[in-house]
């Protein structure tokens, strides 16, 4: 039976009709080409109008087939299978022809285009006659939901989902919850107190009956495909047995072996080898550090043990695994400091008194290593004066080209701060100011009426070789104050380093393991930077917060939210539909070599030992052919990318070489001796 | 090892004891320093400053001469202007297709053409640290430089600048690069390696000025005086550099320093290379020694008299020791 | 901004002169240059001040300045810039287009290089005495007092050669060198 074939040329306005001569291409369509039944050319094919246009032709004309030369299909193959849909056609039976990016948006040539886009939609138009009726699968959407990171966009993404009703696991691998947040002293521009208002959300994590909380775990390994995933997570050993310990603190107290504490304090403070991250943490239960315990490393002390009043001390725990099925995941796993020493005129880490931003939020925290005093290294000296650095590693082509959207509004924070329990004198360094959101910019008028200085200059460097007067005994930074064009000197004794946000040191791995991309710098890569920012390129996982790339908390609160909503939207559905464009094996054809095994991209492909053949997952397979190319046997096939379909599209690309139109392509004429 | 030697005009006579004393140190340490026949000056700030085809093609000529003559494929400059000048030209032939083609047709003109990346241009500091290493070093320091302060000046041009940034570069690639351009501390460790104790002032690669003293005195006697003044902050005896210009600034002009500023230093300036000489026991006439303006007699003569002192042990932390701790710092060079 | 003292080729200009300057255009106005300079405080203009007016098309201005003259080619600047602009050879070039237009208003530098270079062009070699005796001589030969006893102490301690070296290859590296003079200039 022959195909009646319509045929559809978008001008896209003046992007495609610009370069490639529409009309006439519509025309030869439907004079030269085998099963057209009709060629249109149309201002806006996605327009409801242009919509309208295939539908009515459906109807109308019969129309068996259709193929819509327009924009990529990324754009608007949903638009017009819907189309087809609605006049009775098999969606599937409708194909896109990229006459855009592939045609005008490469050259600007008229001829060469026409002619590229004669090749494309004879191939769009001889392929479509091949193809099947479609129907995609519906597959359950398990209810649960696996949060994977516990700071402020995992413990908002968590909160939503439980008090919907649904049950979450919430996976977090420090021992307790509240990720960086917990670590500031105060947010801006409220100057809200961070664990004020954090701990709450905290209790509720801690205390929800629709929340599991996995502290101290980390995801080992993850499979499945929207709807069920399957995960495998590993609980660390925390030597701690949680039904007995009443979280006291005993083991803490008498615990005679400090160490400094790297991640909570960042390394400006200390904690013993037993520990809980903070006191408000949740989990209450403390961890014991393994690698610093003196039990561990020589078998002596066990004092933890020896007055823990409820014999939970356990030091013969071994890391456990957990099983999880879960319909949908949401990463959250925030962010790292840039290591400011890679920077080294900064001098941090070679001059005592240069401090980051984390170690400075830590010192201006009451429970923190000062216990909130604003003080010099040698714990005791109050600054007199103090510097600010913006931009460190940020904005800068050898570090991270990108700006880290909350250093400006941290600088004005900390210089209030340090005005508040100082009274020392303020100055930041910065290129350009950027207090980009709500009361942001009153926050900025507000530090200028409070006395902070502001030089508009980048920091050259951070020395203590004094030269001129007033700077012996201080830090001296130099910059040129470029709005009055002279180099300066501002001695302080005090320099906070602004640095910059970047993605986890593991964030490549963890994409790997989720099975979605991160960009060239590492952050985990949205659906659509605009319009789907919490999305990724994978169904059923979701990113949200600061993985996703810098930004302050009220974004990451929202990012959280959002991917909540995301989430729920599946669930209340129940099923989730697969695109039916995957590959399936041939049992009888396939030989048991298993060579596509490890070429999918997406684990799609198991082997049946009793079989001796491999199985194609259809809801994992994403259609992508690398399989179906590899087989030597021939035994894969691709839906919509069976070999007939693609070699008719050859056909096409090469209709100029077809002789009588649909028929087979002529035999090449043999190369003439001698090459 | 053979390397190809392009000893730079100011090793010729006003540096010579750099010469002299590189020369000297060479032979013990399996150095094969052998000169490139016919060199010529390598324009150092003042031909690219009138006119780049020509500047080019002036180190061209040299890295042709080097390539051609075939001694080895390590060409290495003690003077640190001359080894950016090198590098640069041989960078950028490599890089910018215009100048490679500019560069080589000139060269054509005397018969000669140069393939970019056929000579590695090598600092001498770089090879002593690189190829003949620490450890054998040591091994031939027969009177270590006890008793003697010693302030490593490494100048700019040793360590910027660096192509690709310094970011994970191998040396052949950044042309210099690998090491810290702000705080490098090869130069450092040699020096611990003879023996002295080093110093570690933080002016160690601010600039000396260059051909300033010739420009505009003020703005170089101040740069000199900066650096003179630093490294006797921190109680240096004497200054140790890798370069003829940054040599003859600080020595040379360091009475005129003194004039200017009504200061007193009174710090010799000698190069790396005397110092391992000296440490190795060669003779100091044989390294040029006496030849520096600002003479180091004096203090060459506390090497060995006082007796070392024994490394303090690190204080145990006093139970209210209120210090917060300090970041962990990246391991040495 | 266009005026009469304004030439909005310039920028191209110093951009095609200087290798990897096309990073230019993104220069952010941080002040990293200016800040690192050693010699920036006896400048006119800060290094960042500069590029604001070649972007600014400022030419006259641009080429008049002691900037360029100033830069000692530490590259303090080249290594901190975050958006890898060649500074110090931007600087070079402008001082290759100063002297190709004249436009100083301190001759002393331009003539410092010109008579180096005379020295090189002659005998393939520097020659520190001739080049300061036929330099300090005709340049405030009252200013450069230093210059006279340090010479001595450079001569006593056989630092200081009379007579220059001629290379081998001289009539070669001439040959090389007015080639690459001919070329394209600049």
């Amino acid at each position: 039976m022959t195909e009646r074939v319509g045929v559809y040329v978008c001008h896209c306005g003046s992007n495609i009709a610009g370069t490639v001569d529409v009309e006439g291409l519509a025309q030869w369509a439907q004079a030269n080409l085998a099963g057209v039944t009709v060629a249109r050319d149309y201002k806006f094919m996605c327009s409801s109008l242009g919509q309208e246009l295939i539908e009515q032709d459906i109807k109308e004309q019969g129309l068996t087939r259709v193929v819509v030369g327009a924009c990529s299909p990324h754009l608007h193959e949903k638009t017009f299978r819907k189309a087809c849909s609605n006049a009775g056609l098999n969606p599937y039976l409708c194909h896109m022809v990229s006459l855009r990016e592939q045609v005008s948006w490469v050259t600007s040539d008229k001829r060469l285009a026409l002619e590229k886009a004669k090749a494309l939609i004879s191939a769009g138009v001889r392929r479509v006659q091949l193809h099947e009726e479609l129907e995609p699968t519906e597959v359950p959407v398990n209810p649960n939901t696996l949060v994977v990171g516990g700071g402020i966009a995992g413990i908002q993404a968590a909160l939503e989902l439980a008090d919907a009703g649904y049950q979450v696991y919430l996976v977090e691998r420090e021992p307790s919850i509240g990720g960086h947040m917990a670590q500031f002293d105060k947010t801006f521009p409220t100057l809200d107190c961070a664990a004020c208002i954090l701990t709450p959300k905290m209790s509720d994590v801690g205390q929800h009956p629709n929340i599991n909380l996995l502290s101290y775990s980390e995801v080992e390994e993850v499979s499945g495909y929207v709807g069920s995933f399957h995960v495998r997570l590993k609980k660390k050993a925390r030597y701690v047995k949680e039904a007995d310990c009443t979280g006291c603190g005993i083991c803490i107290e008498k615990c005679p072996k400090r160490v400094v504490d790297d991640v909570f304090e960042a390394g400006l403070g200390y904690r013993k080898a037993v520990y809980r991250p903070f006191p408000q943490a949740i989990p209450k239960f403390p961890v014991i550090d393994r690698a610093n315990c003196t039990y561990f490393e020589r078998g002596t002390c066990r004092a933890c043990e020896k007055f823990c009043p409820t014999n939970a001390i356990d030091f013969e725990q071994s890391d456990a695994f957990l099983d999880l099925d879960v319909g949908n995941i949401i990463l959250a796993t925030g962010y790292d400091l840039f290591d400011c020493a890679k920077i080294p005129q900064y001098g941090y880490g070679r001059l005592a008194n240069v401090f980051t931003s984390l170690e400075f939020e830590r010192m201006c925290n009451a429970a923190g290593p000062t216990e909130g005093k604003v003080v010099l290294r040698d714990g005791v000296t109050t600054p007199r004066s103090v510097a600010l650095i913006h931009c460190v590693g940020s904005r800068d082509k050898r570090h991270h080209p990108y700006c880290s959207a909350v250093c400006c509004m941290s600088a004005l924070k900390f210089g209030h701060l340090v005005m508040e329990k100082t009274g020392a004198d303020v100055t930041s360094f910065y290129i350009d100011m950027r207090p980009l959101h709500k009361n942001y910019e009153e926050f900025y008028d507000r530090l200028q009426q409070e006395g902070m200085h502001f030089i508009r200059g980048r920091a050259a460097e951070v020395t203590d070789a004094a030269r001129l007067p007033g700077e012996e005994g201080k830090l001296i930074v130099q910059a040129e104050d470029t709005l009055i064009g002279r180099q300066r000197r501002v001695p302080v004794d005090m320099v906070i380093l602004l640095g910059a946000l970047q993605p986890r040191a593991d964030a490549r791995e963890t994409a790997l393991r989720f099975g979605i991309s991160c960009s060239m710098d590492g952050w985990l890569t949205e659906r659509h930077p605009k319009l789907d920012p919490v999305a990724t390129m994978t169904d059923g996982i979701f990113i949200a917060g600061t993985c996703q790339g810098p930004k302050d908390i009220p974004d990451s609160v929202a990012q959280g939210a959002a991917a909540a909503a995301r989430v729920q939207g599946m669930i209340t559905t129940g099923t989730v539909m697969i695109e039916p464009i995957v590959a399936s094996i041939d049992e009888a054809r396939c030989s048991g070599c298993r060579i596509c095994n490890n070429l999918c991209p997406f684990n799609a492909i198991d082997y049946l030992e009793d079989k001796g053949v491999s199985f194609i997952n259809a809801a994992l397979c994403k259609g992508c052919g690398t399989c179906v190319a590899a087989c030597p046997a021939m035994a894969i096939s691709g839906a919509h990318f069976s070999y007939d379909q693609i070699s008719a599209e050859l056909e096409g690309i090469l209709y100029d070489a077809v002789r009588g139109n649909g028929h087979a392509v002529a035999t090449p004429e043999p190369a003439a001796a001698g090459g | 090892m053979r390397y190809a030697y392009y000893p730079g005009c100011s090793l010729t006579r006003s540096a010579e004891p750099y010469d002299l004393s590189a020369k000297a140190i060479a032979a013990p340490l399996g150095l094969s320093l052998e000169e490139v026949d016919d060199w010529n000056c390598c324009g150092a700030t003042e031909y690219i400053s009138i006119n780049k085809n020509a500047a080019y093609a002036l180190v061209g000529r040299n890295l042709a001469l080097a390539a051609q003559q075939g001694v080895s494929k390590d060409l290495v400059a003690p003077c640190s202007a001359c080894y950016l000048n090198l590098r640069k030209v041989d960078h950028y032939m490599g890089v910018y297709p215009e100048i490679r083609e500019r560069t080589n047709a000139a060269l054509a003109a005397g018969n000669l053409h140069y393939e970019p990346g056929a000579m590695q241009v090598r600092h001498l500091l770089d090879v002593v640290v690189e190829d003949v290493g620490f450890e054998n070093l040591k091994e031939r320091v027969v009177r270590p430089l006890d008793g003697l302060r010693v302030a490593p000046y490494y100048g700019c041009l040793i360590v910027r600048p660096q192509w690709n940034g310094g970011r994970g570069a191998s040396p052949e690639q950044s042309g210099g690069g690998g090491v810290d351009p702000e705080y490098p501390t090869h130069l450092d460790r040699l020096l611990r390696t003879l023996g002295a104790e080093v110093v570690d002032f933080p002016l160690k690669t601010h600039c000396c000025g260059g051909h300033m003293t010739q420009i505009s005195a003020d703005t170089a006697y101040e740069l000199i005086r900066r650096l003179l003044h630093n490294a006797s902050e921190y109680e240096a005896d004497l200054i140790v550099t890798a370069c003829p210009m940054c040599q003859l600034n600080l020595d040379a002009y360091q009475s005129q320093v003194n004039r200017h500023f009504g200061t007193s230093f009174h710090l010799p300036v000698l190069y790396f290379t005397q110092m391992i000489g000296l440490a190795m026991g060669i003779a100091p006439a044989e390294l040029g020694i006496g030849r520096e303006v600002t003479p180091a007699r004096e203090v060459l003569g506390r090497i060995g008299a006082a007796a070392p002192t024994a490394p303090e042990a690190a204080p145990r932390r006093k139970r209210d020791d209120k210090a917060l701790p300090m970041p962990r710092r990246r391991e040495e060079a | 901004m266009h005026g009469p003292s304004s030439d909005a080729d310039f920028l191209a200009e110093v951009i095609a002169t200087t290798p990897g300057a096309e990073t230019l255009i993104t220069c952010l106005q941080c002040g990293t240059c200016g800040g690192s300079c050693p010699s920036g405080p006896d400048m006119d203009h800060t290094p960042r001040h500069l590029f604001a007016m070649i972007n600014a098309g400022l030419r006259d201005e641009v080429l008049r300045s002691n900037t360029p003259w100033y830069c000692v080619a530490c590259y303090y600047c080249m290594a901190r810039c975050p958006k890898d602009i060649p500074i110090t050879d931007l600087m070079y070039s402008l001082k290759r287009m100063a002297v190709r237009e004249k436009l100083y208003d301190d001759r002393d530098a331009p003539d410092w290089s010109t008579s180096f270079i005379g020295m090189v062009d002659s005998y393939g070699r520097s020659f520190e005495f001739g080049l300061a005796t036929r330099y300090h001589l005709t340049h405030s030969p009252l200013k450069k007092v230093g210059v006279g006893p340090m010479a001595l102490e450079m001569f006593s301690k056989d630092r200081m050669a009379l007579r220059p070296h001629r290379i081998k290859g001289m009539n070669q590296l001439r040959a090389i060198l007015d080639t690459a003079k001919a070329q394209e200039a600049v």
